[in-house]
């Protein structure tokens, strides 16, 4: 997938994931597409449940040798 | 900045004492929330996810009370702290976070007294509040014997150590599905003989005891006699135990408002008839006057003011709709139909109580989380 940016937040733990995912989505523009690369495993239901919340839309998400991808389009 | 650490012992306070009120702000996401929190007569909660709140939590201040604790929750704590920390800056006032969050909620066992045995021994339940499992100690004579214990096992091993006991039976009513038995690792630690349900044991991998009718358990000088009664239904093997002959220790087959759910090893069919023989004849024969102690509650309603969650088994023959289908096949209908969804990890949890998988204790942990659902209501 053609990602805008991508974020590292592996071997962060909650709330972290989410707080700097936001903060990178703040910078990104409409239609724009964010990576992140994460590790907790809290993630995996707060991420996707954060993106239907603040309306960014969830494209993907994969998950191999413990990391977890995640792509969101920017709303 | 005043925001203080909860134990998951001192939240355990408030859900049991009904004159204690708290509030809970449950910052985890909506769908784990549903799924699972913390519930109690005095308990006022409201969700509201931490990543909803990392503009602000001005939004939510006004819906927080002022003549209560406050105690803002998550899975681990670290959100709570998060969340917690601007409400503390946002409103200057004491608030609290779960030291530890759902996961310490749902390792936290209370101990709590049900009575006094014959001869001087005592029985005591010790209510895993965050899940609704249920376990027991007697003791006598200095002598101590678990039933259906925890994953964890520092909360028995420190009562047995703060009352100068020794452990000498380990005993599991049946193959648990919901939670990770205990019962191996103390017997490891403490010699004690660890009692399975032969039935329900076939398949494992370690030495164990035959847990049958007619072979009596006995703790202490003071003899307080453990009746195995053999009660099929919600596992082949369920065996339920007398206890002096004033306590049922009924399992998984009996609950004070439900009973038991016979599918959990992909078997309800035909285990139906078996826990239909169970309740209608095997307990029916059973003194009325008996105390019933089951493995769950699911209700806080079901728990007395002092904790304690028991009842005598003739109020169930009157109240528990269970023992009330007269139809065998209504009986049929509500034991396989509409069962709640099965419990988180199911199968992992009796291959791990059966020894043929060793999970690391984080991983057993989260393969506990969440409700228990082991009964039908």
């Amino acid at each position: 997938m053609d990602s805008t940016k991508v974020l590292d937040v592996k071997g962060l733990a909650c709330p972290m994931p989410v707080v700097k995912v936001k903060k990178e989505m703040d910078t990104l523009n409409e239609g724009d597409i964010l990576e992140v690369h994460v590790t907790d495993k809290g993630a995996k239901a707060d991420l996707p449940a954060w993106g239907k919340s603040s309306g960014h839309e969830l494209l993907q998400n994969t998950e191999e040798d413990g990391v977890l991808k995640f792509w969101f389009k920017k709303s | 900045m005043s925001l203080k650490p909860m134990s998951a012992k001192e939240l355990t306070s408030y859900v049991i004492d009904r004159d204690k009120e708290v509030f809970v702000l449950d910052v985890r996401a909506k769908e784990a929330f549903d799924d699972w929190k913390i519930e109690g007569e005095g308990v006022s909660i409201l969700n509201r996810p931490y990543f909803d709140l990392m503009d602000g939590v001005e939004e939510i201040l006004e819906e927080l009370p002022q003549d209560m604790p406050v105690v803002v929750v998550c899975a681990k704590e670290k959100s709570s702290i998060f969340v917690g920390e601007m409400i503390a800056e946002a409103t200057g006032q004491e608030l609290f976070y779960l030291s530890g969050g759902m996961r310490a909620w749902s390792e936290h066992l209370e101990p709590v007294k049900i009575g006094d045995l014959e001869d001087g021994g005592e029985l005591y339940q010790f209510v895993r509040i965050g899940k609704g499992c249920l376990s027991y100690m007697i003791v006598s004579d200095g002598e101590a014997a678990l039933i259906d214990s925890s994953r964890m096992t520092e909360p028995y091993e420190n009562f047995v150590k703060e009352k100068g006991l020794k452990l000498t039976h380990v005993i599991d009513t049946h193959l648990h599905a919901d939670h990770i038995s205990g019962g191996r690792k103390l017997r490891d630690m403490t010699g004690a003989s660890y009692w399975l349900p032969p039935k329900d044991a076939e398949k494992v991998t370690f030495h164990y005891e035959a847990l049958e009718d007619g072979r009596d358990i006995t703790v202490g000088q003071t003899k307080v006699a453990i009746h195995p009664v053999y009660s099929p239904g919600h596992t082949i093997g369920s065996t339920s135990m007398v206890i002096d002959d004033q306590y049922l220790i009924s399992g998984d087959i009996l609950f004070i408002d439900s009973i038991g759910r016979p599918d959990l090893a992909g078997k309800a069919e035909d285990w139906v008839a078996d826990l239909r023989d169970s309740l209608y004849r095997v307990y029916a024969e059973l003194s009325d006057d008996l105390y019933v102690l089951p493995a769950h509650y699911a209700k806080h309603s079901e728990m007395d003011q002092y904790g304690r969650v028991t009842e005598k088994l003739g109020v169930l023959f009157e109240k528990n709709s269970g023992l009330n289908i007269q139809d065998e096949e209504n009986f049929r209908k509500t034991v396989s139909e509409n069962l709640p969804p099965q419990p988180n990890a199911y199968q992992e949890i009796r291959q791990t109580n059966m020894g043929k998988i060793a999970p690391s204790e984080e991983e057993q942990a989260d393969m506990e989380t969440g409700p228990n659902r082991c009964a039908v209501s």
